[in-house]
């Protein structure tokens, strides 16, 4: 039998709602072990908040619950009860890592503070998951995805300058702080299983926004190197670069760097163009605004008869950047993505069969499992509770009726 | 005391652009020696600035644009302006750099000797131009039996998309995130780019890189990891793409629009340019804005008195709340909004990043000296580790910084080897006056 990249690491899982589960599932989908504590009785709050199965709101039919919660286990506990804590440390004391993402301090006041993990497990990795971080002057402050991404990302350069600034799409800010909090949890791993100690990982949202490649970095930088203060772009006319309606939609073209616009003009059907001195490059044209704009309406005429997705392959053959615009459905009808794989119909009692993203990665040696779906809640707490514990059926029975799991 | 978690890991690196590069930053800020290994005889554009031989006039007369690929150190491209630029700066640090074109054969003969004392190989390229070079997986294997190397072309290694050149905001596009976060009422040319896939790419790149290694470490066999870029970041919208399959519904753009809270969105401030956040999810936090804003009639009205009003009239709740955002100034009104338990932020730009206290605190900025043009302060790590306090630690690399130490000391190569290899234009500091653009 084929291994998996994570076999034999076991996580337990306190987190909720987005960036830590997150976390928790990329390193369950490739193999890690990760019980998941719920609190009962409707356990973690990404079950509530939808969208639903048939719009329907159910513990079992969230959408971003059951996408971010694959291949995970899941116990129910009430961690306010002197019991309930027992039971989390005992568990505790069995794995390599421990994740959450509460408020600063949550942890320390259940008892379940890097301290209290360690004295039961001394090479304990404690993974923590927060807005600002587990110290400075913002640690306690509200925040969100919205707000996150505009304290701490490039939303001030993203949109359009006569409108208001723009944030990312769903939840992509709490998503990508899950994956550098993945990353960190097999920095630390790295270290533990080769000798080294374990430790506390502090992972603030704000920071892998401050951090971020997705532009902010670099603006930070050229901050930094000039004073400049970015700026959203405007709306204007760059001869054969960027998004442009066609047939059936828009698509984004990208005639840039040495010899594209050539290429462009060729694809748009205006060879007689191509020698001429004014289209030399794209700096050159901007200065002849008859001769773009004459050029724009043939690209929009060629563009009028050519679907989004025909006009990007017919750029690419051209060797431009080109992409159409789709929407969610066109990505998951197109036959590319299906065909390599992208992704993975699961079953699930409430929704029936779905079709989820699949894998970030393909790893050749040690591939990714077909996933087992979410848990329903509490779904493993008597088999875990018996299996790890040593706990018998009709105490566990017990430990439900004091509203303890 | 711990040591990096990576010491001892050497990362060959022939990335481009943002992806790769991101990828290979996070594995050497965690103790990975990472070696770019770069070509003299074809230039990889947008990789040390939009292209190599960027003038001091082009950076002039783009210095109102404030686009950053024409950013360099007080303004002055310098000698060699490829290893000045904020693009590439701004992930360079920690890095060696090696130059060596592997598309000639003497230069792929000190590749594969490379390879073969390295660890780990990450190259972000069009999948045919590996192919071309014959530094794919199994070229390179018979070398180093050991090696993990990921790949990471934007749409994978199979399938009709394969050598699709692209960007991060193509792959925006392709993933339907360019649709999903665009103005609700505008058409989608004028949303602008972004390039979250790229970040992601690294990332999980990195992550993969991790997971690969582990498994090394228990069985001795390394592997191929191909992370394509598109497929990676649809898993940050995992949940859009499952709600989509399961009601058989397609997702309108939604700009700043939550699919629950209201108001949710981004409201203009006094001053130029400026604007705050505001996110209420629920009855408690309206109230408490409410309060805020002095409980004006308007506020009391039955179209905003619960959440699900308050949504289906957002349009004109937004209206209203930012004819009272308008004159304020956004630090002290996001004070007053959360010290009263409101969900809020200013729109941060970069000169108020730097003047966080926040990030001053955690001691976000680290600077870093560059022996051609100076100190400046670099935004630094993205995670914290108790076990490994942790800093940059070198700045930026220069093109061609440590050729003596690879070819010498790693490698091995005879002083007559070296000059030979000099004479063929693979080892320099500079590029030839007319280099070749790649296409």
């Amino acid at each position: 039998m084929t291994p998996t990249a994570l076999e034999g690491v076991r996580i337990l899982d306190f987190s909720h709602q987005i960036a830590g589960p997150y976390c928790t599932k990329v390193l369950a989908d490739y193999g890690a072990d990760v019980i998941k504590i719920e609190r009962p009785p409707a356990g973690d709050p990404a079950r509530g908040m939808g969208p639903f199965f048939k719009d329907e709101p159910h513990l079992e039919g969230s959408a971003l619950f059951l996408h971010l919660n694959t291949n995970k286990q899941s116990v129910t506990l009430n961690l306010k009860t002197a019991l309930g804590r027992e039971l989390a440390l005992k568990l505790a004391a069995q794995v390599d890592i421990v994740v959450e993402n509460f408020r600063p301090g949550v942890m320390e006041r259940l008892g379940l503070g890097y301290e209290a993990l360690r004295a039961v497990n001394p090479k304990v990795i404690l993974t923590s998951i927060s807005n600002f971080g587990q110290s400075g002057p913002y640690r306690d402050l509200r925040a969100s995805e919205l707000t996150l991404y505009a304290m701490g990302g490039p939303m001030n350069i993203t949109g359009n300058r006569a409108y208001e600034p723009l944030k990312l799409g769903g939840n992509v800010v709490q998503y990508h702080a899950g994956g550098i909090a993945a990353f960190a949890t097999m920095l630390a791993l790295e270290l533990v299983e080769t000798g080294g100690e374990g430790g506390q990982i502090d992972i603030s949202i704000y920071e892998t926004q401050a951090g971020f490649r997705d532009r902010r970095v670099i603006y930070l930088t050229a901050h930094a190197y000039t004073g400049d203060i970015g700026r959203r772009p405007e709306t204007g006319i760059r001869p054969g670069v960027g998004v442009r309606p066609c047939l059936d939609g828009y698509v984004n073209i990208h005639a840039t760097g040495k010899g594209k616009l050539q290429s462009f003009l060729r694809m748009i059907g205006r060879d007689d163009l191509v020698a001429d001195p004014r289209v030399a490059t794209a700096m050159v044209l901007l200065q002849h605004p008859d001769l773009a704009e004459e050029i724009e309406a043939s690209y929009l005429g060629w563009l009028m008869q050519t679907t989004k997705r025909d006009a990007a392959a017919i750029a690419q053959q051209h060797k431009l950047l080109a992409a159409p615009i789709n929407t969610i459905s066109d990505v998951l009808s197109d036959p590319a993505f299906r065909a390599r794989g992208a992704f993975e119909v699961i079953d699930h009692p409430r929704t029936g069969p779905a079709t989820y993203t699949g894998r970030p990665f393909v790893m050749y040696e040690t591939p990714r499992l077909p996933a087992r779906r979410a848990p329903l809640v509490g779904e493993h707490t008597v088999e875990i509770l018996r299996d790890k514990l040593g706990y018998a059926e009709e105490e566990i029975g017990k430990l439900g009726m004091m509203g303890i799991v | 005391m711990n040591r990096l978690p990576l010491e001892g890991i050497r990362v060959v690196d022939v990335t481009v652009v943002w992806a790769g590069p991101h990828c290979t930053q996070l594995l050497a800020e965690w103790g990975a020696e990472v070696i770019r290994v770069e070509p003299l005889l074809h230039i990889q554009p947008s990789t040390r600035g939009a292209e190599q031989q960027v003038t001091q006039e082009m950076v002039d007369r783009n210095a109102d644009s404030r686009i950053p690929l024409y950013s360099y150190p007080n303004r002055i491209v310098g000698p060699r302006t490829f290893n000045r630029s904020a693009a590439f700066n701004s992930h360079a640090r920690n890095k060696r750099s090696m130059t060596c074109d592997v598309t000639t054969p003497e230069g792929l003969e000190v590749f594969r000797r490379l390879i073969a004392v390295s660890d780990v190989f990450v190259e972000n390229n069009v999948p045919e131009t590996i192919e071309k070079a014959a530094i794919r997986y199994e070229d390179l294997v018979p070398y180093n039996p050991r090696l993990i190397m990921l790949r990471m072309p934007a749409y994978g290694l199979s399938g009709p998309f394969k050598n699709y050149r692209s960007f991060g905001t193509h792959m925006e596009g392709m993933t339907g995130h360019h649709h999903l976060r665009s103005y609700p009422n505008l058409d989608p040319s004028m949303t602008g780019d972004a390039f979250t896939a790229d970040a992601a790419g690294g990332v999980m790149g990195a992550l993969a890189v991790m997971m690969a290694l582990r498994h090394r470490r228990r069985t001795g066999k390394g592997q191929l990891i191909e992370l394509a870029q598109a497929e990676n970041f649809m898993a940050y919208l995992g949940e859009i793409v499952l709600d989509t399959s399961m009601n058989a519904r397609n997702w309108p753009s939604q700009g700043n629009q939550h699919p629950t809270h209201a108001p949710h969105n981004v409201y203009p401030c006094a001053g130029e340019d400026r604007w705050i956040t505001i996110d209420v999810a629920t009855d408690g936090e309206w109230t408490a804005l409410r309060g805020v804003i002095g409980d004006p009639d308007w506020t009391r009205e039955a179209r905003f008195a619960d959440q699900l009003s308050r949504w289906q009239h957002h349009a004109e709740l937004d209206t209203l709340l930012a004819d009272w955002t308008c004159d304020k100034e956004p630090f002290a009104l996001w004070r007053r909004l959360t010290a009263a338990g409101v969900t809020a932020g200013p729109v941060q730009n970069e000169q108020d990043a730097y003047a966080c206290p926040q990030l001053d605190d955690r001691g976000f900025f680290e600077e870093l000296d560059h022996p051609e043009f100076g100190a400046f302060r670099y935004p630094g790590l993205n995670l914290r580790m108790s076990q490994v306090p942790n800093h940059l630690r070198r700045y930026p690399v220069r093109l061609g910084e440590d050729n003596d130490y690879l070819y010498r000391e790693i490698l091995g190569l005879s002083e007559d080897e070296r000059a030979e290899l000099e004479r063929q234009g693979h080892i320099a500091m500079d590029y030839p006056t007319a280099p070749v653009v790649a296409e």
